[in-house]
Parts: structure tokens; C-alpha cells; sequence
């Protein structure tokens, strides 16, 4: 008690825990998806830690030595060789090194899974648009740093990829030259890349990390959690358990349950065997040679681009690489403008705090899912090769699948997936008007079979029929009172087009009124 | 008149000297062990092979020329099963061998009779134990894995074309196939690559797709990099992970009914 009263003094600690320590949180597994990451990352950083006390990041040439006689007699980097002896010698040293790869590839789909289900439940609305450009930033860098990563060992496969990115690089227009010579100090692969790479990736983005996680969650603690619709919730109220005890006891133990997961696959599973690969030598390069898969969608587009090459006004234009390059940042910024692609078309000011079902958003969840479609037929063409020889395809058929894929799966998906939002809305309406089925068949006295339906309990109904639905924008008449043509700028028509498709009839069955389900509960509306 | 016998002078030192030195025995069948297994090679071939290769190893438009491509080179692609070929495609798969290995041999003392060509190697010239393992290693990441991968475990090529996995390749085997450059395989013969060189890379392959191989830091996952274990990754971290989310979040706190 003395102990507290003295940190109080100090810290304040009391006013905190009053006003923190009873948070309330919601309830649901679709929330601790966000804690995956967090405890991911972690995982992550100590495990990182213990690998920087042996590891070198030079690029100076040695000889090896070491206890894996298969690589004796090898000149390679000391990056190399140290990250060889922390795989065979330091003790527990391959198993960290496990721990820290499984880690990161859980991290990286654990924040993407996380963001889909803040995107489809509409979460990133208003006041969270803020919060959800801090989560895309962390999966951006989580990107970059995870690539970092990968290349330090100084590996086949990672000076492949470091290769890889200086090609990319050097297909900038104009600059590209000039930005490998910053970047690598010299002509590729030179001999800073590998300590550039490391303090980039150990010290200048996690940092940033660190500071955007930190921002993410107080965000969080200060905006309170979103709940799913249901009675007794309101925008105004979050109904559910308080952080300490519940909280902080599931919490907890779920930072274990991660630890152990991911420990659990580091020991039964290698990753990244980098004495399989040897060292990295610029005039070596073997086949299925892959990015980690949130880098793959990437190698896609570079595997399905077609070489083009132009010049233009006394340049060499590599389009067959920059365009794939372009197209990577495009594809990733669409998803971080989208909350402000909508919040412009709805003209909503409003807060939200109450998940919306995707299937009442047919628009938004036919765009992400469309979305997760060109991502995947990218990720398809990053691993062209591997999918042509264990489905015994042909490699270039599988290539000219991704191209034509790219431009046609995800808008075939994005109609299917309306036509199934708008289904599963009508679905809702007959089962909040009848009830549902209830397997007894009724004779009626003129002979008609008919099934019994019963209806629903009104917690059940609730969240079928509380959400909104939006009218769309109406633009006022074309000519003002006095007969006079109305201006009517470009982007109030613009948005009036959108809304009109976001919300017309086409893209959202009207819910049932209470004048309609009245009428059906007191028997007048027949039966069907 | 003297002209006739000068002529007739003539023709008969010329009979005379024929008559000399001409091979005194007739024509006879040679019955060493080497000629009949030449024979029952031929013999095979006329079934087996002809068809396309024709009658003499000649070609023809199915199938080339076997003329001068050795012993050696029937071993491998009889001796994996590629040969006979089963259908046309991009390839000849490896499937299961359809010759006794005498008769194997037999095919290939054929093939060898018909040009020169490399001879199938000795034990010695493949010997895994012989090679070193770190030196094939190099060799092996500079001229092979740019289509067999890192460790051997495959790639793929063009239209539907492949660099085979060498898993359970027999030491023998990857030697013929370095020295006679099957299918799409460039060769890497002894103008390329010495047999030490090639005893290394054997050596290597050997320790990475042989019986003692091992992987000290668990399974492999295919050995074929990212794609499997971002695959992996996905279902058993990311997949394992939501389902214990999912259980946590199903065992809530109640309030109790006193």
C-alpha cells in the first residue's frame, strides 16, 4: 500500500487505474484478432533482440569454419556466417531465429485478417479513420521491415531478393540510377547494404512501429471499443466485460497461447533454411526463388508483367518493371483511402460505434473482397512456378491465368459478391417478417400443405432490423425556382452517381417497416 | 596384242593379290558375349524403340536420332523409365522402369554399337562418398539451381516442361544425366565439367535428397522456400491462433445467479 501511495505521488497511478482499470470491453473473437498482432509483434521484438547479440551485420568476406561441414572451405559474408553460427552454435540460437520468421509471417497475416474485419464491419468509419491509416502504416512497414529481415542474412534467397529490389529501384524514371548509387553506395551489391539494412530494420521502423502501435491503442482506449449490434447496445454505450479482472486475465493468457503457438511451430517446422541456400553470390541464383507471401503479390505482378521496354526523350523506360512497381503502391493506397472514399460518397458525419453486418454494406464488402481477389491472383503469379509443377501445369498457361485474372476475377467477384450480400438481405427480411422455418408441415382444411413458420424472438430480430440504411443523395432540381438552370458542381453530381449506386435499389433490399411486420404477425398478410 | 597382255597381266595380279590378301575365312557370326547382348539389344530395340527411333537408331520424325548418344544416355532415360515414352508431351516424366536391367544393358550395348558415345560409368566415377560435399555445393548452386533449386528438390521450366526433382535419383543416374544432357538439360560434359567436379556435385545432391539427409531445424516443408511456408504460416500460426481466439472469446465470465 506504501508502495502504491509512493508511485501515486509520483505517476499518478490511481486517477489512471480509476478511470482505465473498469474499461469495458465487447466480447468477441473477432476483437482479439488485433492482440494477435500485438503479441506477434512482441514476440517478435525480443526474439529480435536476442538475435542482434550474435549477429554481424557486415558484409566483410571470411572463410567458413564452423560446425556445418557441408558449407567448409565457403568464402561468404560475415553476415552469413554469423547468422550460420546462430543457427549451430549459439545455444537455442535456431530455434529464436524460427521464432522471430513464424512470428513475423504470423504478425503480417494476423494485421491484414485483422483489417479485413475492421473493413467489412465498417469499422474504419467516423471517428476511426485516423486509427485505421495508423493500422495500414503498421502493416506497410510491417511489409518493409519483414523484407528487410529477410535479406540480412546474406543467403541466396535474401541477395536474390536484394537483387530484386534494385531492379526495381533502378526502373524509377530519371532518378532510378541515382537511387541505387544512394542506396547501396556504389554498384549492387556493394558493401553497405547489409549494415544500411540492418539498422534500418532493427532500429528506424520498428521505432516507428513502436510509436504507431502505441498511437493505434490509445486511439482505441480512447474512442472505446465498436460492438456488434444487439439489444441494450447503443452508439452511446459499450456493453460487455471490464478490463481488469476479465480483461487483463484473458489478455494474458492469450499473449501465452501466442508465445506457445508460434514457439510450437518454430520447433516442428524449419523456415528459411539459409545453409540450404549458401551464401549469397551475385552470379548464383536458383529457382522458386520467393519473397515471404505479404512481399508475393509483388513478385506477381513483376512474374505476370510482360518485358516492355521503351525509350523516351533519351531514357530507357523498363515499364515490364516500374508498372508492376507502380501497381504495388496503387493496390495498397486504395485500401488506406477507402474509409474516405466513403465517408465523401455517404456525406455520414455521424459517429459510429456499432458494427455494421457486411451484408448490409453490399457495395463496401463486394470492393474488399474484390480486393482480396486481385491480391490473391497476384500472389498466384508470385508462385507461378511452384503452382506449374505441383498442379503439372504449364508455366506460361499459369502466367496468362494471372493476366487475365487481374482484370476480370475481381470485377466477376465484386457482382458475385453484391448479388450475395443482397441475397443474404433478403434472406434477413423474410426471416424477420415469418420467422423462421420450423420443419412442421401443416394440412390446411382446403387441402394446401403449408410449413409452419415461427417467429423469431426479439433478440434475435433485433439485430436483423435495427441497422440504418442509407437514402441515397438526391441532387436538387436542374432549374432553381425562378426557372433558372442550378449549378450543380462536378463533385456533387460525382457523388450523387456514387450514392445513387451504393444505395439504390440495386444495391440494398429495403428492411422491413413495422407497418409490414405488424400486418404479417397479425395473420392479415396470408401465408407464404 | 600387247595391249591384251599387259591386260590380261594385269587382271590377274590384280585377282592374284585379292586372292592373297582377302579375308581367308567367310563370313561367320560372332558369338562373344558382348555381340549377343548387342543382338538381343536389337532385338528389344525392333519392339521397344524402332517405332520411333527406327529400325537402325536412324530417327524419324517421332523420335531422334540415337546415333553416337551412347551407352550412357539409354541408361538414364531407360533406367528412370522415361524411355519407352507413353505419350507425347512436353516431357518424358520419370515413371516406373519397363526393362529388366539386363535387358536395359542390352539396349544400351545396342545404342553404343551403332557410334561412339560415353559408355555408362563405373561405380568409382559416382561414388557420393567420394565427392566433397562443400565444393559441389558451389558448383551445384552455379550451374543446377537455377532450375533444380537450391537443394534439388525441382523447378519449373517452359510450357509445361520441368527440371525433375532429384529425390531417389540413383548416384549413377545423375551422373549420365550431367554427361549426357537429357531432354532439357544442358550437358555437362567432360569438357565442362571434370569427374572430380562432377563426383562433388553428386556428393552434394547425395547429402541433400539421399537417405541421410536431415534437417535440423525440422520439417521441411517441401524445401521449396516462401510459398509453402507462407502457406504453412497461414493455416497452422494464423489458423491456430484464431481458433484458440475463438475459445477464449467462448468461455466468458457470467454473472452468477446466487
Amino acid at each position: 500500500m506504501k508502495a502504491a501511495d509512493w508511485a501515486d505521488g509520483r505517476l499518478g497511478i490511481y486517477g489512471l487505474a480509476k478511470s482505465n482499470l473498469r474499461k469495458i470491453f465487447p466480447d468477441h473473437w473477432s476483437f482479439m484478432l488485433g492482440e494477435i498482432c500485438l503479441y506477434s509483434f512482441i514476440i517478435i521484438i525480443l526474439t529480435g533482440v536476442y538475435l542482434t547479440l550474435f549477429f554481424q551485420p557486415s558484409m566483410a568476406e571470411t572463410v567458413y569454419h564452423g560446425s556445418y561441414t557441408p558449407l567448409n572451405g565457403i568464402p561468404m559474408s560475415e553476415a552469413y556466417k554469423s547468422t550460420l553460427d546462430i543457427s549451430f552454435d549459439v545455444r537455442g540460437g535456431l530455434l529464436i531465429r524460427q521464432i522471430h520468421h513464424w512470428a513475423a509471417l504470423v504478425f503480417i497475416a494476423g494485421m491484414f485478417v485483422h483489417m479485413f474485419r475492421v473493413f467489412f464491419t465498417g469499422a474504419f468509419r467516423k471517428p476511426r479513420e485516423i486509427n485505421w491509416l495508423f493500422g495500414f502504416l503498421l502493416l506497410v512497414l510491417g511489409f518493409f521491415d519483414g523484407f528487410l529481415g529477410y535479406s540480412l542474412p546474406d543467403d541466396l534467397l535474401s541477395g536474390t531478393g536484394v537483387r530484386f529490389m534494385e531492379g526495381a529501384v533502378l526502373s524509377t524514371p530519371v532518378i532510378g540510377t541515382y537511387l541505387v548509387m544512394f542506396l547501396y553506395g556504389g554498384e549492387f551489391p556493394g558493401n553497405d547494404i547489409i549494415p544500411r539494412f540492418f539498422t534500418i530494420h532493427v532500429l528506424l521502423i520498428p521505432g516507428i512501429m513502436l510509436g504507431l502501435l502505441a498511437a493505434h491503442l490509445i486511439l482505441v482506449f480512447y474512442h472505446k471499443h465498436t460492438q456488434y449490434a444487439g439489444p441494450g447496445r447503443s452508439e452511446k454505450n459499450v456493453v460487455g466485460m471490464p478490463l481488469m479482472p476479465v480483461y487483463m486475465a484473458k489478455a494474458g493468457g492469450f499473449f501465452f497461447l501466442v508465445f506457445g503457438v508460434i514457439a510450437a511451430i518454430s520447433a516442428i517446422a524449419t523456415i528459411n533454411p539459409i545453409w540450404q541456400m549458401g551464401p549469397y553470390r551475385p552470379d548464383q541464383v536458383s529457382t522458386g526463388a520467393q519473397p515471404d507471401w505479404y512481399m508475393g503479390f509483388a513478385e506477381g505482378l513483376i512474374r505476370a508483367m510482360p518485358g516492355w521496354e521503351i525509350r523516351f526523350a533519351g531514357h530507357t523506360l523498363v515499364l515490364g518493371v516500374f508498372i508492376p512497381l507502380a501497381l504495388f503502391g496503387l493496390i495498397l493506397v486504395v485500401l488506406a483511402l477507402y474509409p474516405f472514399v466513403e465517408s465523401w460518397v455517404t456525406g455520414d458525419k455521424r459517429e459510429h460505434h456499432i458494427l455494421d453486418r457486411p451484408r448490409n454494406a453490399p457495395v463496401r464488402t463486394a470492393f474488399g473482397a474484390a480486393w482480396i481477389t486481385l491480391y490473391l491472383v497476384c500472389m498466384l503469379g508470385g508462385g507461378n512456378d511452384i503452382v506449374a509443377t505441383h498442379f503439372h501445369l504449364s508455366i506460361n498457361d499459369v502466367t496468362w491465368f494471372v493476366r487475365i485474372a487481374f482484370f476480370v476475377l475481381p470485377v466477376v467477384v465484386f457482382i458475385v459478391v453484391k448479388r450475395w450480400c443482397m441475397g443474404l438481405q433478403r434472406k434477413d427480411k423474410a426471416l424477420a417478417l415469418h420467422g423462421r422455418e420450423s420443419g412442421n408441415m401443416v394440412k390446411l382444411p382446403h387441402g394446401e400443405f403449408t410449413e409452419a413458420h415461427i417467429p423469431l424472438e426479439p433478440e434475435q430480430l433485433y439485430p436483423l432490423v435495427s441497422y440504418d440504411q442509407q437514402v441515397p443523395l438526391k441532387l436538387p432540381p436542374a432549374v432553381d425556382e425562378n426557372g433558372v438552370k442550378r449549378k450543380v458542381s462536378l463533385n456533387t453530381k460525382m457523388r450523387a452517381r456514387m450514392s445513387a449506386y451504393y444505395f439504390g435499389e440495386k444495391s440494398q433490399i429495403p428492411k422491413p417497416t413495422v407497418e409490414e411486420y405488424k400486418e404479417i404477425a397479425s395473420g392479415h398478410g396470408g401465408h407464404h | 596384242m600387247a595391249v591384251v597382255v599387259v591386260l590380261l597381266f594385269a587382271l590377274a595380279a590384280t585377282g592374284g593379290l585379292y586372292a592373297a590378301f582377302a579375308p581367308a575365312k567367310k563370313a561367320q557370326a560372332d558369338t562373344s558375349a558382348q555381340s549377343l547382348t548387342v543382338q538381343e539389344g536389337k532385338k528389344l530395340f525392333a519392339v521397344g524403340c524402332a517405332s520411333c527411333h527406327g529400325m537402325n537408331g536412324e530417327g524419324s520424325s517421332d523420335g531422334p536420332s540415337l546415333i553416337g548418344v551412347g551407352a550412357a544416355a539409354v541408361d538414364f532415360q531407360v533406367g528412370t523409365g522415361r524411355m519407352p515414352l507413353m505419350q507425347p508431351g512436353p516431357q518424358a516424366p520419370r515413371k516406373k522402369v519397363a526393362y529388366e536391367p539386363a535387358q536395359v544393358k542390352a539396349l544400351s550395348a545396342f545404342v553404343a554399337s551403332l557410334g561412339a558415345g560415353p559408355a555408362i560409368p563405373s561405380a568409382s566415377d559416382y561414388d557420393p562418398a567420394k565427392g566433397d560435399v562443400a565444393a559441389g555445393g558451389e558448383l551445384f548452386r552455379t550451374n543446377c539451381a537455377q532450375c533444380h533449386n537450391f537443394v534439388g528438390e525441382g523447378g519449373a521450366l517452359t510450357k509445361g516442361k520441368t527440371a525433375p526433382s532429384l529425390k531417389g535419383v540413383s548416384p549413377k543416374h545423375i551422373y549420365e544425366a550431367m554427361e549426357t544432357g537429357p531432354q532439357n538439360m544442358p550437358s555437362f560434359g567432360d569438357g565442362t565439367m571434370s569427374d572430380k567436379n562432377r563426383r562433388d556435385v553428386i556428393a552434394y545432391v547425395y547429402s541433400k535428397q539421399g537417405h541421410e539427409a536431415s534437417s535440423p531445424g525440422g520439417m521441411t516443408l517441401g524445401g521449396l522456400g516462401p510459398v509453402t511456408e507462407g502457406l504453412f504460416g497461414w493455416i497452422f500460426g494464423l489458423g491456430a491462433l484464431i481458433v484458440v481466439a475463438i475459445w477464449i472469446a467462448a468461455r466468458t465470465s457470467k454473472v452468477r445467479k446466487s
